[in-house]
């Protein structure tokens, strides 16, 4: 898969450095972020994740005010896409604006944030039952078979009000209930790419097990993990989006879309901003995710790119 | 096939139990008692009433006891007595809410499969065409914007920009069915489309295909006699967990029409620590999708001889 040349010897190398002189060398991952490039829903998508993460990360200095400063003299205004409060205000008289660009920091944070975690855990499961295989491989296996059993929204439902409202116990929950997608994933990858030749040839060369899988079999399974990654980060949105909607994510008085679409959704007969402003920007951000998630997945497996 | 079957209803047996265990586990394992609800109007009850309601409902025998002790009374369909609804067991609610859910799920279901199927053929034929795009980009919207935006998105169009329904809420009258089941569908139908397309686009690049043009047929014939029924297969497998997931009720689309379903009973029970409601509902939906997957194999095996169920 790689180019590098690694391996090869003699006369054999001299022809491939004679290749590799006629045209500039390109790199795997080249490759696929000129791929990735040529594909315009991708780039919207990826445009507008950036500056979502922008507002997520100048929402001190951009907001035109803190996200619970109240006031009373201007409670529940409409819409005027000028003047004071642009986007209107809430029922307590707080500026809709404001709150949805602080709200961009905990989507941005839980959909990156989660994903972190759900690697920590997929990742070493996966590896460790596809490197191990065998009884070890059976055991967490069967596990992973009674976790899929489980509903997922559910059971971060059940989590959450097991440990409470609060920023890190979202990532908990996530983490904890996410990582069974990716470890299966990494078993799989692990157990194809255990029977190959390269994998066969550094055992030879003494490779001990720590080596086998940080230097040859991580490094290749690690398109399909990225892509998986990519596709849990709107996944992650959905589910804080999901919690706060029910009343079970973010705490008061911070901000959250999902928060503010459930909190004003019985309202929307009368203040329809309220709770669509919201969700306008919560399917935005996911959907901006999914394209761009599509675009990588073509973009670091062509194989997959005629079917889909 | 009658052993394939009963072996694996057996097997839903160990999987539910540890389910349970599971559950059982967070429930206990973490901070927090249904004596002292994390309800904001909660009152702290005085020690000497919290003894006589821990006492009342088990809750002061070790755990080891409590979950035998539930388990046992599992198997003769005795899930206990709801703790918010105190006159009320656990078995009667359910009862009452799962219909609901269950008639929201299926209709939903229905709908993503008389419009999510058809679509999928249609943007299979059409590669790249107009309706392909169509379809694609209601796929993409369906799969990746929540039900619940969805729901709210309906009721600004439907009830407030463009009345055509006049309320929302409630479950009274087939004209409150109408937003629910779409709202519910959409996400399905994207999914079914695109699981269509990408099956019936394979077995159109199939050998058999051009021989069947080859010998003549009208195209209208090679698809529905050779494509469709070749390409039907795959998104028949995603059917059974979907209809899991959405005919035990979403609580969030059940939440803002006012459905009286399970899904929403299932957070009020979970927000308030209703022991015996959380653990019912986790298990049935867990029966659920098991025998969903159970029926998807079967069928599986029917449609496709060549598939030997073992």
């Amino acid at each position: 898969m790689t180019t590098t040349g690694a391996g090869l010897t003699g006369r054999a190398e001299r022809a491939d450095a004679l290749i590799w002189a006629a045209r500039p060398h390109r790199t795997l991952w080249r490759d696929a972020f000129d791929r990735l490039i040529a594909n315009r829903l991708a780039i919207v998508g990826g445009v507008i994740i950036l500056i979502f993460a922008l507002m997520a990360i100048l929402a001190p200095i951009i907001s035109p005010y803190p996200y619970d400063r109240i006031d009373y003299g201007a409670i529940s205004q409409y819409p005027t896409w000028t003047g004071k409060y642009p986007l209107g205000t809430d029922l307590v008289g707080r500026d809709m604006l404001s709150r949805l660009i602080w709200g961009a920091q905990v989507s941005m944070a839980v959909g990156l944030g989660a994903q972190v975690i759900v690697f920590l855990i997929g990742v070493p499961i996966g590896a460790l039952a596809g490197y191990a295989g065998g009884k070890i491989d059976a055991i967490v296996m069967r596990f992973v078979d009674v976790m899929y059993a489980f509903p997922q929204l559910l059971f971060v439902i059940l989590i959450m009000t097991a440990l409470g409202r609060g920023f890190q116990n979202i990532f908990i929950a996530i983490g904890v209930t996410g990582w069974v997608t990716l470890s299966r994933l990494t078993r799989a990858e692990f157990l194809a790419l255990r029977e190959r030749d390269f994998v066969l040839a550094a055992r030879a060369a003494g490779a001990g097990p720590w080596r086998l899988i940080s230097r040859h079999l991580l490094p290749n399974a690690l398109s399909p993990i990225i892509v998986a990654l990519t596709f849990g980060i709107p996944q992650a949105i959905f589910t804080e989006a999901a919690l706060s909607f029910i009343g079970i994510g973010i705490p008061d008085p911070r901000p959250s879309w999902g928060k503010m679409a459930g909190e004003y959704q019985q309202y929307i007969t009368s203040y329809w901003y309220m709770s669509i402003f919201p969700t306008i920007l919560i399917a935005l951000l996911m959907l901006s995710f999914t394209f761009f998630g599509d675009g990588l997945r073509d973009a670091l497996d062509p194989r997959t790119r005629r079917s889909k | 096939m009658a052993h394939y079957i009963a072996r694996r209803l057996l097997m839903i047996i160990p999987t539910l139990i540890a389910i349970s265990l599971i559950t059982f586990v967070i429930m206990h394992a973490t901070p927090g008692s249904p004596l002292q609800p994390m309800a904001a109007n909660a009152n702290p009850l005085p020690p000497s009433a919290q003894q006589a309601l821990a006492r009342k409902y088990g809750l002061d025998k070790p755990y080891w006891e409590q979950y035998l002790h539930y388990l046992r009374n599992i198997f003769t369909l005795d899930f206990g007595m709801s703790y918010q609804y105190q006159t009320r067991e656990v078995k009667e609610i359910i009862w009452r809410t799962f219909p609901v859910s269950l008639h929201l799920g299926a209709m939903a279901m229905a709908l993503a499969i008389l419009v999510g199927i058809p679509f999928g053929v249609l943007a299979a034929i059409n590669q790249n065409g107009p309706i392909d795009y169509a379809a694609r980009v209601l796929a993409t919207l369906g799969v990746s914007v929540p039900n619940f935006i969805l729901a709210l998105f309906l009721i600004v169009g439907f009830v407030l920009l463009l009345p055509v329904i006049p309320r929302t809420g409630g479950w009274e009258s087939p004209i409150d069915w109408v937003l629910p089941t779409i709202a519910l569908s959409l996400g399905p139908i994207g999914i079914i489309a695109r699981y269509t397309r990408a099956s019936m686009v394979e077995v159109m690049g199939q050998d058999f295909i051009r021989t069947a043009y080859a010998k003549g047929l009208a195209e209208r014939q090679v698809i529905l006699r050779h494509v469709l029924k070749n390409g039907l297969i795959p998104p028949l497998t995603i059917l059974g967990p979907m209809f899991a997931a959405i005919g035990t009720g979403s609580p969030f689309v059940e939440k803002i029409f006012r459905v009286p379903g399970m899904g929403r009973f299932f957070v009020d029970s979970l927000i308030s620590r209703d022991y015996p409601m959380i653990m019912a509902v986790i298990l049935l939906y867990g029966a659920f999708l098991a025998l969903m997957n159970l029926l998807v194999d079967v069928l599986y095996g029917v449609v496709d001889p060549r598939i030997r169920l073992g």
